[in-house]
């Protein structure tokens, strides 16, 4: 237990490029589908048991030790839209630059040798947990809260949501953060015995189409 | 350096500043330009690019706030070919992008260094922001702040961050003074009184003189920068 640290890399200011994305809540708002902080919490909630519960157990996963190149082929493999795998890689590059800043490690400069461009963000972020000294299960938070954070921070600057209830329904979210987490940690585990496959494969099609326009659009706020 | 490494740098530079690039190369100097909307960042730029595109192997990084009508418009204006302008995407804050979370623009600025380099200097232009919005030392060597004679003749004496701490303060479109009843001394004084040694330029990109003055600060800051 490295309380701490584990702060430190959950940040919401931790300097990994996470600002200027939106979690797919931008093209959610431009859809129609996020008006109030309510639609906000069902957004977060889907986000979560989805995309958050794949990117939870990859970045569990990395952060036990299994090889970071076969999880970012699983990674790939999970991500059918082809504007989220290059956001994340994106992402993955620049929690790759925090890390090394922060936690140098023999394994993150190995990844980024073999990955400049970037690997996915969960498995870089398992990898930075690893090189912190922190564990499956403190990684399995960070990602998983991470689904939902973004979103929510977007949504703020998108709607002028009032801040407080922004952070409202991510407290409401704790039961199923905590939840996703203990799920996430258990594929987690089954990886170096089953391989990849025991990684879970869940996903939100809505979430896939609308990076997909979105990424088309001329005028955005946020990169994704 | 920020850490004691005790590995080697065998991947790509960890860490933001580092004046050697992982081939051993001194990288490019970085200058950044911010300043409120409007103020004429892309013009300066634009401008600057024109100035010095063929004694610099020059580069640009835009930070637009929602669109990317500044890389856009260094594009329409040619004032450099196309693969040496990168825009990065901020999230609707750009003063967050060049000061608390550099990583998308030391990348773009690295990118850029790889796929069009060497380079001597790279630009990076902030989107229009507030008179606080000022660039990491992690990100940029050098920065400019930009404001104009129409923004209000106080901004000088306001102050804030930009224009007391900046390498350089500009002050644009002094062809527009009499027009908006802007006293060009008073600014004077005044941000002398904010920026005590620190320099200032008037300038109006229209005049004959347009952007010398700041391209030739530009060149002392290559030539120090070169001689390190």
């Amino acid at each position: 237990m490295n309380r701490a640290t584990l702060l430190v890399l959950a940040d919401g200011r931790f300097p990994a490029g996470g600002h200027a994305h939106s979690g797919g809540a931008e093209a959610a708002v431009a859809a129609g589908r996020i008006k109030d902080a309510a639609d906000l919490a069902e957004f977060c909630r889907g986000r979560l048991h989805t995309s958050g519960l794949v990117a939870a157990a990859l970045a569990a996963a990395a952060a036990v030790g299994v090889d970071p190149l076969e999880l970012d082929e699983a990674a790939d493999a999970r991500t059918p839209s082809a504007a989220l795998r290059t956001a994340a890689r994106k992402l993955g590059r620049q929690m790759m630059r925090a890390a090394r800043a922060t936690w140098p490690s023999a394994e993150l400069d190995a990844l980024a040798s073999v990955r400049p461009k970037g690997a996915h963000q969960p498995v870089v972020l398992g990898l930075a947990a690893r090189s912190a000294g922190l564990g499956p299960e403190d990684a399995v938070y960070v990602a998983a809260y991470e689904s939902v954070s973004g979103p929510a921070t977007a949504v703020v600057r998108l709607l002028s949501l009032d801040p407080f209830d922004a952070t409202a329904v991510l407290a409401r979210l704790a039961p199923d953060l905590d939840r996703v987490a203990a799920d996430a940690a258990e594929c987690a585990r089954r990886v170096p015995i089953e391989g990849v496959d025991a990684l879970p494969a869940s996903s939100a099609p809505l979430l896939d189409i609308g990076a997909e326009a979105h990424a088309a659009w001329a005028v955005r706020l946020f990169a994704s | 350096m920020h850490l004691d490494h005790s590995h080697t740098h065998d991947g790509p530079a960890a860490v933001s500043a580092d004046a050697v690039r992982p081939d051993g190369r001194r990288r490019a100097l970085r200058v950044g330009l911010g300043g409120p909307v409007g103020s004429g960042k892309t013009a300066t730029v634009a401008a600057l690019c024109r100035a010095l595109r063929d004694e610099l192997s020059l580069a640009v990084v835009t930070n637009d706030i929602y669109t990317r009508e500044d890389a856009a418009f260094l594009l329409r204006e040619a004032v450099l070919p196309p693969e040496r302008i990168a825009a990065v995407e901020t999230g609707a804050c750009p003063h967050t992008a060049i000061r608390d979370d550099i990583s998308a623009n030391l990348e773009a600025v690295e990118d850029l260094e790889d796929e069009v380099g060497p380079l001597d200097l790279v630009l990076v232009e902030s989107g229009g922001d507030n008179l606080t919005a000022t660039f990491s030392r992690g990100l940029v060597d050098a920065q400019l702040f930009v404001i104009d004679v129409a923004g209000g003749d106080d901004i000088p004496r306001k102050g804030g961050p930009g224009v007391t701490t900046a390498d350089l303060l500009v002050v644009n479109k002094t062809d527009l003074a009499p027009y908006v009843g802007s006293d060009l001394q008073r600014m004077a004084r005044d941000a002398k009184a904010q920026r005590a040694e620190l320099p200032v330029v008037f300038q109006s990109l229209r005049s004959e003189e347009g952007v010398s003055e700041v391209a030739a600060w530009v060149r002392e800051r290559i030539a120090a920068w070169t001689a390190a």
